[in-house]
């Protein structure tokens, strides 16, 4: 008796999902660099709140893509050390669903926890309470696109020893968009403006990426198996 | 030349960069075969497997599997078999149970009970709840062999499968092989020293 598509999604979900949280620390890495690095800006800055509100869109989110740049190293990696990549790439699934759940649960445990932590930093670095809502959800849209460019870079490098500056070289540029248009979005917010514009473009990427980065990875990853 | 139900492999000719390292090969392998592929290190014997498994592509000759080549029978191919790397390919955060639970589903509905039932016919019943990382090398080998009887898969492809065991181990190992091919199942087992399940065996010897 074969197993579903579905099934097999959402064991392969909790299967990283456990994973994720049998190592607390790795887990609570990326989100500890975030709120350091967050912290560390207020504390260079000369001490207006002007200038930290003006400039804290652009901290936000500079932050927020590198942290979460840390964790995607390990996307496939380690399943490829272990071998256990080859047994998932042999299970009688399709290569690109295995992706797809990788990458979410990625996103869950890294993108997802940034969110839910991000009015803490938001607080800190003088957003108005009235702009979290535009502030969580760009930072919701950008880091999932996040996740998806990362995973082409991730199965590009899985096969080297030291792939992961490599990785931030081929994901960063790509990232750009997101910046341009996730502090441009929370900006605007801050200043009481309408941010649907900027929005609707980080929604549109989001849905692009996740719409044919999983094949691009597939592809990679596929290439990396060999 | 193939038979029908069965793996067929013809004239497989596999470079490494400048390197030739499969010269050529050909192999079948029906329901209820064994075959030893064997040769010194560096003769190909894994990049055979690789091949076989579908996870390398040859620049010349075909894999087949009942009698269509297997990228045009991916699911099904895979559905039926069974890979052991020469690694164990555990997690090592997860128990060995859960190591099976995760690889077994993805391919078939399997219950707790089964999988722990292919634990104790590879004598780590014990092991069965504690994480990978503290089970030794020849326990790991044991689950990942577990893993491969609860695929219950038609054809097992084994990397040396008898590294790390003990003398019982590796007696245990050739019972279940004899146990899976008299079942009428196919092996393919890449080992460098001689295979003794006490039943009719092919060989194929590659050439360095």
């Amino acid at each position: 008796m074969t197993v579903g598509a579905l099934a097999a999604f959402a064991l392969l979900l909790r299967r990283e999902l456990r994973l994720s949280f049998r190592r607390p620390d790795q887990l609570l890495q990326p989100l500890v660099f975030f709120l350091i690095v967050t912290t560390l800006f207020p504390l260079g800055l000369s001490l207006q709140l002007s200038l930290l509100r003006d400039m804290s869109p652009g901290v936000l989110w500079v932050a927020a893509l590198l942290s979460s740049l840390l964790s995607l190293d390990s996307l496939f990696k380690g399943d490829a050390d272990d071998g256990t990549l080859e047994q998932l790439a042999l299970c009688g699934q399709e290569l690109a669903l295995i992706v797809v759940a990788k990458t979410l649960a990625h996103w869950l445990v890294s993108g997802a926890a940034l969110v839910l932590v991000s009015p803490v930093v938001g607080t800190a670095l003088g957003i108005p309470p009235a702009a979290f809502a535009t502030m969580m959800l760009s930072l919701g849209l950008g880091t999932l696109t996040l996740s998806w460019l990362g995973a082409i870079g991730a199965a590009l490098t899985v096969g080297l020893k030291r792939g992961s500056v490599l990785l931030s070289l081929i994901v960063l540029p790509l990232a750009m968009p997101l910046l341009i248009f996730g502090a441009g979005a929370t900006d605007r917010a801050i200043s009481g403006s309408s941010a649907l514009g900027a929005l609707y473009f980080l929604g549109s990427l989001c849905v692009f990426t996740c719409t044919l980065a999983p094949f691009a990875a597939t592809i990679a990853l596929r290439i990396t198996l060999e | 030349m193939n038979t029908a139900a069965g793996l067929g492999v013809e004239k497989v000719h596999v470079w490494r960069g400048a390197r030739h390292v499969l010269k050529g090969v050909s192999l079948t392998l029906a329901p209820g075969q064994l075959l030893h592929v064997a040769g010194p290190n560096g003769s190909g014997k894994t990049t055979l497997l690789r091949v076989v498994c579908g996870l390398l592509r040859p620049e010349s000759g075909t894999v087949s599997w009942g009698g269509r080549p297997i990228s045009s029978v991916r699911a099904d191919y895979q559905a039926n078999l069974a890979f052991a790397s020469h690694e164990a390919a555990l997690k090592a955060d997860l128990t060995a149970l859960e190591n099976l639970h995760f690889a077994v589903g993805l391919k078939r509905r399997a219950s707790l009970q089964d999988l722990r039932r292919s634990l104790e016919r590879t004598g780590v019943a014990e092991c069965s709840d504690l994480p990978a990382r503290v089970l030794s090398a020849g326990q790991r080998r044991r689950v990942a062999m577990a893993r491969v009887l609860a695929m219950e898969a038609a054809l097992w492809l084994l990397d040396e499968p008898f590294t790390n065991l003990d003398a019982a181990g590796t007696e245990l190992f050739a019972g279940l092989l004899r146990c899976h091919v008299e079942g009428g199942g196919a092996a393919l087992v890449v080992a460098h020293h001689e295979l003794k399940p006490g039943l009719e065996m092919r060989r194929l010897e590659l050439a360095p």
